[in-house]
This record gives C-alpha cells, structure tokens and sequence, in this order.
C-alpha cells in the first residue's frame, strides 16, 4: 500500500470513527496528520467533517496573502525579487472590520528578523536612572500589565503618492499600516522601578536585529502616558516580525520608532540623533530643510474598496475603507463620489477607538458612468485630511514619508478602478 | 491615560499617577512595592552594561579609543564597503554615502553624508552597530574610525591627512548641521 492510499484509507477510518462515537473519536484523533487538506465536499451535510487541530489555519479556499515590497518605484513581489523586499504590505482591499490578522500584518526591518529564545532575551534600563536594571521576559510578564487595540503606519506609507500616480491597488498605496490589540507593560511602570532622574528627557530605544535599530524617544507626557513595552498581539505572543519577545510601542507614532526585538532603554538629557532620526524619517521641504521628529501620524483615510485594480458592476455597492488619526479618536468620515465636489458622511463602525483604525461604511449605487471615488477624515482636535495639492504645496514632493492625501480612485465607465490625482 | 486601554487595572493607574509624581522626589503616596520598583528584575553591573551601551551621542559619549585615517579607510572600504555603495561611495546600489551638497533644495534631491546627515557622531553609530550589512558589528574601532575619515574626506569635510578619534569627531561641523527643524505639525490647512 503507498502512502498516498494509507492517508486516505486513515481519514476514512477516522471519520467512521467519529460518527460512531465522540468519546472514542477524541481519543483516535491524536496521531491524524496535522497536514491533512480538507478537500470540498459535494454536500457537507452529508460527509463527516474535519476533526480539531492544535493550532488553526484559515481555509484552504482563502489565499490573501501580503505583498512584498522594495522602494518607491522599485520591482516587488516573493520568489526572485525577495532580496529586494525590506517591506511587506498588507492587503487592505480584502480585510474585514478594523484588525489586522497577525499573519496579514505588515513588516518593515532593516537586516532580517532575527530569531530570539525569549528564554534568554534581556532587557536593559541604564543611563539617567538610579537603579539600572537588567529584566526577564519572566520580570516583565510579573508586572501590572495592560491592552489596547490601535494602528501602527509605518512613516513611508503611501510614499508613492509624493511622486506620479501609478496604476496600483490599495495594498500598494497603503499596505504599511495595520491594527492590532497589543499587550505589555506601560513604561511608566518601568521609569518608576528604575526612578528616572529629573534631568531625563529622551530615551534611546535599542533593538536587538542585526542593525541594532535605535531611536531617541522623547519623555513628554503622551508618552509617559502611553508607550508601552508588548509581548502580546491579537492575544498570543508578538510575530517574529514584529519584534518577538519584546517591542515599544508608542500609540500614534511612526512605526520605525516603535522599536522591535527591545533590549535596551538609556535615559537622557537629548536625543541621540541616530541615523534613523536623522539621515531618514525625516521629512526634506522645496527650501532644503527637513523637519525632524515629525513622530506622529496624522489623521489619514481611504477606500478599500472599490479601490485601485478592482473591477464593478453597475448597481448597488457598499464603499467602504479606513481612516486613523496619531492625534486620537477619528470623528467623522466623509466620502465623495464626483471628486471632491460634494461630501457625506459616512457610518463608523462602533466603537470608534483612539489612535486605531476606524471602518467607515458608505451605501452607493454605480449608475455605470465616470466616478471619482474619495474619503476624508476629521480627527477629535479638527483636522481634516488635506489635499494632495495642499499636501503638496507645503512640503512639495521629496519628503518621502508621511504622505497623508485624500486619496482618489477613478471608475471607468466600464468599472475599472484606477488610481489617480485629481 | 486612555480611557480605552482595555484592560487598565487600578494598580496601573495609580503607577502612572505616581511616576509623573516619581519623576521628582519619592511620593509620600507610594506604596512600598510601588517604592522598591516591584522587586522585578536585578540591579544591572557595571560590566554589563559597559558591554551593551554602543550608542554614540553627538558630544561624543560613548566614543571608544582609537583612530584612523583617510588612508586606512580607503582600504577598509574597498574591501568591506564598495560591494553595495561603489567604489567611490557615488554608485551604489546601496545607498549613495558622497556627494549631493547644494541639490537639497532641487527638484533632484541627492541626500548623502556630505550633503544631508547633521551630525559625524552618527557615523561612529550606526556604521559600528550596523555595518558591513553582511557583517554587522565585526569592525574594529581603528577601522570604524579610519572608514569616517575617508567618507568625511571624500565629502570634502576634513583634509586628505586628517586623523579621526573621539575628540576629534565631535567637533566636526557637518555641512547640513542646521538643516533641521522641529516638528511644525499641523502645517497644511
């Protein structure tokens, strides 16, 4: 007998089994291949179904996956183009509600993931402090612990948008931002063990990969308030990508600062001025100066769908998409379907989180001719999305990062939909 | 606090409460854990973190001892760096390390060394923590310090026989040092 015919001939036994006997069955499952395919069935109703698995999987009909991502304007995609990747996008146009399925969340690093034995993994709190301390993942998992669900945008989201528009879909566009809850314990709780002298002002945030990424964290009471150091996400420990066994977290700001694989925090009296604050994640103006520590995120939105690459029917639709603000709560959404001539509201899926991704929804029906579809948010202290001409205007179009536009997707009259400037 | 954190518990509200407080003298407040930092983790040596403190700050803290010169680093460059940067450190692939000054202000921007990094320290930082990138962390100070000499020289920062050490790299004036400023946000309306 091959094994291909032992395989079916075992699932076959197992079914019969647990249709006799739920007791018994549970008792046989144990040593059935955790790799099984589960394949169609012409009437489920009829066919014993698949038994239980250690660690679940997503159908095998779904096949969403993220995209790999290079530079502005450079070749993406997995298998040759790999080594390009330093990013990876998340596909916003298929995703449901506001959070973003750890496998589905978007990465960004700077020479790999490392692999981390959270067993050995140390954190350490130096400098301006009077009692530097050397941590456990143990140490941190014993302290009052807290959650909350916001995004994290990588500052180079939607950086093509500085440039001319390609014919691209959201993912594309706007794959460099997802929403998790996130776990850990609040910084304060740490500044407090160490007693963090008065003179302290910045911190510089050190991860443990193979580009030691640091960054200067500034002490202001948004972050005293809120940063926090994770170990969970979507309730099990962090991705590898995302900074397994220990990452910052800073709600609303960019996500290079957010930093992954932690192990080290130095308190001090001025930033560090590190390559990554510095040389990028800034922000180049038309003048020739650059804006720096331009750390939080603001208030952004966009159509999911319909969106760019997707093609529609005539009739009815439901558009639908994200806003988020670094500043706090998105208050309201408006969407336009004629380019920004006229706006109106759209519905908010409840509840409205700060600082997190927010779905908005929009009842439309396509009467088949030429639309410009857009979104706009307004965030809790007033500001509204801009333009991408006012966008432009001020900070002209070498900043590469934090490019937050209203973005347009043009229907064609014969339901392609393609991204464009308006 | 965020009212929306979905799981504060008390006790961590009344933390955050008493280090805005902690940041000055100790709260009459404080519970005794609260006081002695839980009793979490152990007091870090000094040999401990002498090995993990790398960062290099703009006064020049955290520099080691060491030099090297224009000359060195065109050898150690050759070798460890113009695989991904070119051999004048203009051609890449990677990124483009010389050249660009007067162009931030274009329509063509070129953001190098020279042209656009504010501080020297930042070399000794991140070039030590991060480079070569097949390589992180295997130069020796004398190498580190011999790779900026020739970078700064090849900017035309520092002259063909300069030597660069942890007092001399602090003090160099970057072209694009005022090239910065803060955060303006919200600037469009």
């Amino acid at each position: 007998m091959d094994e291909n015919n032992e395989a079916i001939n075992r699932r076959a036994f197992l079914r019969r089994t647990a249709s006799f006997t739920a007791a018994g069955a549970a008792a046989l499952v144990l040593p059935a291949h955790a790799d099984e395919e589960a394949k169609p069935s012409d009437d489920p109703m009829r066919t014993p179904g698949s038994l239980p698995r250690p660690y679940g999987e997503r159908s095998s009909f779904e096949k969403l996956n993220r995209l790999g991502g290079a530079g502005p304007g450079a070749p993406h995609g997995w298998g040759a183009n790999a080594p390009n990747n330093f990013n990876s996008l998340t596909p916003l146009q298929d995703l449901h509600g506001i959070i973003t399925p750890s496998s589905l969340h978007f990465e960004r690093h700077h020479n790999g993931v490392p692999t981390i034995d959270p067993a050995r993994h140390r954190l350490l709190i130096h400098g301006l402090v009077e009692r530097p301390l050397m941590l456990t993942m143990s140490d941190l998992e014993r302290l009052p612990s807290s959650s909350r669900i916001a995004f994290l945008e990588c500052s180079g989201n939607t950086w093509d948008g500085w440039r001319d528009a390609q014919d691209v879909t959201v993912q594309d566009t706007h794959g460099l931002t997802s929403t998790s809850e996130w776990t850990g314990v609040n910084l304060s709780v740490l500044l407090e063990a160490v007693g963090v002298r008065r003179e302290a002002t910045w911190m510089l945030a050190e991860g443990s990969d193979a580009t030691g990424l640091d960054r200067s964290v500034p002490l202001t009471d948004e972050v005293l308030n809120e940063a926090m150091l994770c170990y969970g996400q979507n309730g099990e420990a962090l991705r590898p990508e995302q900074g397994y066994p220990l990452r910052l977290f800073l709600p609303g700001f960019e996500g290079n600062i957010n930093v992954k694989w932690l192990r080290r925090l130095k308190l001090g009296p001025a930033p560090f001025m590190t390559r990554w604050e510095t040389a990028k994640y800034t922000d180049l103006l038309p003048d020739g100066k650059a804006y720096q520590f331009t750390l939080v995120m603001e208030a952004k939105s966009v159509i999911t769908h319909p969106s760019g690459r997707q093609a529609i029917q005539p009739g009815i639709h439901e558009i639908s998409g994200l806003a988020w603000s670094g500043r706090g709560r998105v208050a309201r959404v408006e969407v336009s379907v004629d380019g920004g001539r006229a706006w109106q509201a759209a519905t908010l899926q409840e509840p409205v989180l700060t600082k997190c991704h927010t779905r908005f929804r929009f009842p439309w029906r396509w009467n088949g001719k030429e639309a410009i579809l857009q979104s706009r948010c307004v965030d809790e202290t007033g500001y509204v999305q801009p333009t991408r001409q006012d966008l432009v205007k001020v900070r002209g179009q070498n900043s590469v990062y934090h490019y937050n536009a209203i973005q347009s997707w043009k229907v064609e009259s014969d339901g392609r939909v393609r991204n464009i400037y308006v | 606090m965020d009212e929306y954190a979905t799981s504060t518990s008390k006790f961590l509200l009344a933390a955050v409460t008493v280090m805005v407080l902690a940041v000055g003298p100790a709260s009459p407040g404080q519970s005794a854990e609260e006081r002695d930092g839980y009793g979490i983790g152990r007091a870090a040596t000094e040999e401990e973190i002498r090995a993990w403190n790398i960062d290099v700050a703009p006064n020049g803290a955290g520099l080691p001892p060491g030099k090297g010169t224009v000359k060195q680093g065109a050898h150690v460059f050759a070798a460890k760096c113009a695989a991904c940067h070119g051999p004048t450190g203009t051609e890449g692939p990677k990124d483009r390390l010389v050249g660009g000054q007067n162009t931030l202000a274009t329509a063509k921007p070129i953001r190098t060394i020279g042209s656009y990094w504010p501080y020297a320290t930042t070399l000794y930082d991140y070039i030590n923590r991060a480079m070569p990138f097949n390589a992180p962390q295997s130069l020796s100070p004398d190498e580190v310090y011999s790779v900026i000499a020739w970078l700064l020289f090849q900017n035309q920062i520092i002259a063909e026989e300069a030597t660069i050490d942890a007092d001399r790299l602090p003090k160099i004036q970057m072209p694009n040092r005022d090239g910065f400023i803060g955060d303006p946000r919200p600037d469009v309306r």
